[in-house]
């Protein structure tokens, strides 16, 4: 009897269990991807011309800095063209590279273009071509700070370098005062912010300290931090989050990241005759004096960051997209080159300013408008 | 009575101690909260913590001086023990009732139908909105699987173990079991990694997060299903057996139904536990800001990995979501330990204290 | 870690087994039944040794191509020219984390056992145990994202305190700037996190001891405290010492408190309130992204260390309490 009792509660606990599991199934009907509804109130820009392509999904991952310029693409060509789900997972550059090689996703987000063993490893997926580095997208990398009272700040290579090897340790330093006499600068300390992760970002950074204050700053430009002193923060929004939080601090990210987050932006003393904005205008600038180096198709750029032209904000970025140029998969190439040419077309490259990108010089753009068809 | 305080040997006559007023405690914890507070508001110390401190240091000093004087060393010790398990009760009640208040406070910001119906497609951390429906769904699902893999083998091997098993292989398997619940999360990940992914050569998956789940959750099954099956009265299988019921269908027929509230309970606690697992997913699963119901191919989002995602963003709108996330995890979690609970106790037998 | 329920206590011995009846095991059904659930139990035993077997195996591959020491190097760059990759800074870490998180979880946690066994009023000696065992259902995450925006800035000012006042004893010694996000921090979240968890366990074992001695002791004019010290304590002792080693394989594999909260880095610093260092578990989930093949080998190799450290912790708890029959480990 007592038995029977529990046997039936027993039963009614399998029940719920059963009620759960077919609410749970329930549950996969609704819902919804569609957040345009939302995503109208933030600055929905005009599509311009896309030309879908294919269908289903379209992997990609790789550099955040190029995470945001995406984000608008992707928003944009998505309302284009619904049959194509695009998702770019910003693991970093290293990690785009890696999963590409792999095979998982369709093309990569890079900051640098593709090492020797990269593209050797590389032939596997390509089976009969290989990688190849496609500019689509440059930008200033921002030099952030977070410094109540002072809203216009003026450093050089040598002191920003100082700054970061944590030589210089107060912002009343006399280099930085030396720099910004009107500025009231409290006598606080620096806290230097830089990336944990390894980064293109930082990479840049480190070339161009290399290159415009190689006195100062001895270290190779490797894509990890290579000094020591500061704390660290994964990826450029951490970054970001961390100068937020701080008074006092100073870190280094995609102009996107300082404007997204409200932060004050470094001038840099480049020895032109005025200090220079960190501006999507100002880097272009500087991005158009770049040499295409890449062999064939591939389009791989040497920047010069020694620029001491007027108005060319010398710390820049250019990020590549990273696929091969024969033996693509077949079910993502039409998808693919549709999205690509759309992100390379006028349309595509006139929304970047706004977002605090810079478009490609009119030249490499031309370049890379001509080999993205091309791909197969 | 003389007035010296009171010392091992009672004053003749009496059994009565001096005994400081009832409301002593409460009054002396009051006064080292305002002594601490004003001492941190004079000092101008910005974080409350060394107030607290400062607080429970004064409190746990006070009641020991004073009740020396007034009641004798004993007594003393006695007080400031008590004193201690209190502040120990107090110390520890603070971070989490701060946890709970900040997820609920800061969660209900932005949670509400749209929030819970909608993925993050095309949405990034400068604007507002976007949901979690995506991730709930990974969650789900890569529960759902995990919990059919785990609980068949871990129910056998609690049979096993407790209908069976006798000698060195039982004896092996409930050190193991034991041993297993202890390997940390991030482990079981890299295991299937290194399984699945890095030699098969498998890609991501909702399911590859299941197989990491799995391993964490089996050997909770078991131990809370074993449990269960020894509060099985003995008289129930011998009386079974004895009117010549096979033991394959007395252990199904009369074993398992008569523990399987217990059961039941147990492995709800499992799901409970495995749901908040972030770091095999973030191995296994990557995380997307789509939806995607199939399990078996491409990435897929889950719910503490949306937390940890959103907090990584950084920004005001993707912590208002990383909160939100946050809540509804732990409502969910919190709902299924206190359904568990409540069948544990309806289902409890009523021998016992 | 500590979701199961609060079973009640066995009434007296647990079943237990019936003398398993020879004769019925012949039978097809009742075969089949024992090869399932024996196959069961080998299959977990298999997986514990695959796990190990896996890790190992990946492990050998990374190390083999490592040109530096594994345990001794601070270097950590396996996709580097040269290979160099080392867990020293992250034993540390480990180690270091999990020791602060110790040394203030336990004394409370035993606190709190005796407040809900032992001094807690009646009404709210049972719903307080509830509520501690809800807390050690929070995900690890939550108390990560807790840490992370509300400890962090929380501790600024403590942090400053302690290096004002005890930065003589080298490692309250704080030489960097900026916000808490150190081991010590990371300790205290630690702490928190296995709180509850070192709670119900000593709770139980002292819920279980003998009422006889206690009311023997009060009979002879003892105190509570004396109750507490001289019959409590001494059963408790095997396991509270078992509950703090549950607790320390949780704090040693947490992973998501740590990334969230730490500034990780792979330079030394003795001082406990500078920023950097980390854990096994943090760096594998922060360089996971950016791993190739062999850089995942490489983090595989530091995951079977940590593997490796949880095992014998948790297998010293269990034989601990395996010693102890009256008590039962099950519910951790």
């Amino acid at each position: 009897m007592k038995l029977q009792r529990k046997n039936r509660r027993g039963m009614r606990a399998l029940t719920v269990g059963a009620v759960a599991v077919s609410g749970a199934l329930l549950l996969t009907a609704c819902g919804s991807d569609d957040n345009t509804q939302q995503g109208a109130q933030e600055g929905t820009q005009q599509a311009g011309n896309i030309k879908c392509g294919g269908k289903g999904k379209l992997l990609a991952s790789g550099s955040s800095a190029q995470k945001n310029a995406m984000d608008l693409w992707i928003k944009n060509y998505m309302a284009a063209c619904p049959d194509v789900q695009i998702n770019y997972n910003p693991v970093g550059s290293g990690g785009g590279i890696t999963q590409f090689n792999q095979g998982t996703t369709a093309f990569a987000g890079s900051d640098s273009a593709l090492k020797d063993d990269e593209v050797a490893a590389s032939k596997k997926i390509c089976k009969s071509g290989q990688g190849i580095n496609l500019p689509m997208v440059g930008g200033p990398v921002a030099i952030s700070y977070n410094l109540s009272g002072v809203d216009d700040l003026v450093l050089d290579a040598p002191t920003i370098a100082k700054i970061f090897d944590s030589k210089i340790k107060k912002w009343d330093d006399p280099a930085i005062k030396k720099l910004n006499p009107n500025a009231e600068l409290p006598s606080t300390d620096i806290q230097a912010f830089h990336r944990s992760d390894e980064s293109g970002t930082t990479q840049n950074l480190g070339k161009y300290l290399g290159t415009a204050a190689p006195e100062d700053w001895k270290y190779e430009d490797e894509k990890s931090w290579p000094a020591k002193g500061g704390q660290s923060a994964s990826g450029s929004s951490g970054l970001a989050a961390q100068v937020k939080q701080v008074e006092g601090s100073i870190g280094y990210f995609e102009l996107s990241y300082a404007t997204g987050s409200q932060l004050d932006t470094v001038k840099i003393d480049t020895g032109a005759s005025e200090p220079v904005e960190a501006t999507a205008e100002n880097a272009s600038k500087a991005i158009a004096a770049a040499k295409v180096i890449g062999q064939g198709k591939d389009l791989a750029l040497e920047l010069d960051y020694a620029t001491k032209a007027e108005g060319a904000y010398p710390i820049i970025l250019v990020t590549y997209e990273i696929a091969c140029d024969k033996g693509n998969k077949p079910e993502t190439l039409d998808a693919m080159k549709s999205f690509l040419t759309y992100t390379a077309s006028e349309d595509g490259q006139k929304i970047l300013p706004d977002a605090g990108y810079a478009p490609l010089p009119a030249e490499i753009a031309t370049k890379v408008r001509e080999a993205v068809p091309s791909l197969s | 009575m003389d007035r010296q305080p009171a010392t091992d040997t009672p004053a003749p006559g009496t059994l009565a101690h001096r005994r400081m007023p009832r409301w002593a405690p409460a009054g002396l914890a009051l006064a080292s909260a305002a002594l601490g507070s004003g001492l941190g508001l004079a000092a101008g110390w910005h974080s409350k913590v060394q107030w607290g401190l400062l607080a429970a240091i004064f409190f746990v000093l006070g009641t020991y001086a004073i009740t020396t004087a007034v009641e004798g060393k004993r007594q003393a010790k006695d007080r400031i023990a008590t004193s201690i398990v209190w502040v120990c009760f107090a110390l520890a009640v603070v971070p989490l009732a701060s946890l709970t208040w900040t997820t609920v406070a800061r969660g209900v910001k932005v949670l509400d139908g749209y929030f819970l119906s909608h993925s993050m497609a095309g949405l990034n951390q400068m604007v507002p909105g976007g949901g979690i429906y995506h991730a709930i769904i990974g969650t789900l699902e890569q529960v759902a699987f995990a919990t059919l893999m785990a609980v068949p083998v871990g129910l056998l091997t609690a049979i096993y173990l407790v209908e069976y098993g006798k000698g060195r292989l039982a004896k092996a398997v409930t050190f193991f079991v034991d041993v297993m619940t202890g390997i940390p999360s991030i482990v079981a990940g890299l295991f299937i990694l290194s399984t699945w992914v890095l030699t098969f050569g498998m890609g991501p998956s909702g399911f590859a997060g299941s197989l990491a789940l799995t391993i964490l959750m089996m050997p909770i099954v078991v131990r809370s299903t074993e449990e269960m099956l020894k509060l099985v009265p003995n008289e129930l299988r011998e009386a079974s057996l004895a009117l010549g019921v096979p033991k394959w269908r007395t252990i199904l027929k009369v074993v398992l139904p008569t523990a399987i509230g217990g059961i039941t309970t147990g492995v709800m606690l499992a799901v409970a536990r495995i749901a908040g697992e972030t770091a095999p997913v973030m191995l296994l699963v990557l995380g997307s800001s789509f939806i995607n119901n199939d399990p078996f191919s491409d990435e897929q989002a889950s719910l503490p990995l949306y937390v940890y995602q959103e907090y990584m963003l950084g920004t005001p709108y993707s912590y208002d979501r990383a909160w939100g996330a946050a809540l509804t995890l732990i409502m969910f979690v919190m709902i299924l330990n206190l359904v568990a609970r409540a069948i544990a106790r309806w289902k409890a037998p009523k021998t016992g204290r | 870690m500590n979701t199961t329920p609060t079973v009640p206590a066995p009434p007296a011995e647990p079943a237990g087994p019936p003398p398993s009846a020879k004769g019925t095991a012949t039978r097809p059904g009742d075969k089949i039944f024992l090869g399932l659930s024996r196959g069961s139990g080998i299959l977990l035993l298999t997986l514990m040794a695959a796990i190990a077997a896996f890790l190992t195996y990946r492990a050998y591959i990374a190390i083999s191509e490592n040109e530096a020491n594994f345990l001794t190097s601070f270097e950590w760059n396996p996709q580097g020219e040269p290979v160099e990759f080392g867990i020293a800074i992250l034993v540390y870490g480990t180690i270091v984390s999990s020791i602060i998180a110790m040394v203030i979880a336990v004394p409370i946690a035993v606190g709190i056992a005796l407040f809900v066994s032992h001094y807690a009023p009646r009404r709210l000696a049972a719903p307080l145990a509830y509520v501690i065992d809800l807390l050690a259902a929070v995900p690890s995450i939550v108390y990560g994202l807790w840490g992370a925006l509300v400890l962090v800035p929380y501790l600024g000012g403590m942090n400053k305190w302690l290096d004002q006042y005890l930065g003589w004893t080298y490692i309250f010694d704080k030489t960097g700037t900026g916000p808490a996000r150190n081991l010590f921090t990371v300790g205290i979240l630690l702490a928190v996190m296995i709180l509850p968890v070192i709670t119900n366990v000593t709770r139980e074992v002292f819920l279980q001891s003998p009422k006889m001695h206690e009311e023997a002791a009060l009979a002879l004019g003892a105190t509570r405290w004396e109750v507490i010290r001289m019959s409590v304590l001494p059963f408790g002792r095997s396991g509270i010492i078992s509950a703090s080693m549950l607790g320390l394989g949780r704090a040693l594999g947490e992973t998501m408190a740590v990334a969230t909260v730490l500034s990780p880095s792979f330079l030394f610093s003795g001082h406990l309130l500078d920023p950097g260092g980390g854990t096994f578990a943090q760096n594998i989930a922060a360089k996971f992204n950016e791993a190739d093949e062999f850089g995942r080998d490489a983090l595989i190799a530091s995951g079977l260390v940590l593997f490796v450290m949880t095992l014998l912790v948790n297998g010293a708890a269990r034989l601990i309490i395996a010693r102890r029959k009256e008590y039962s480990g099950a519910n951790a």
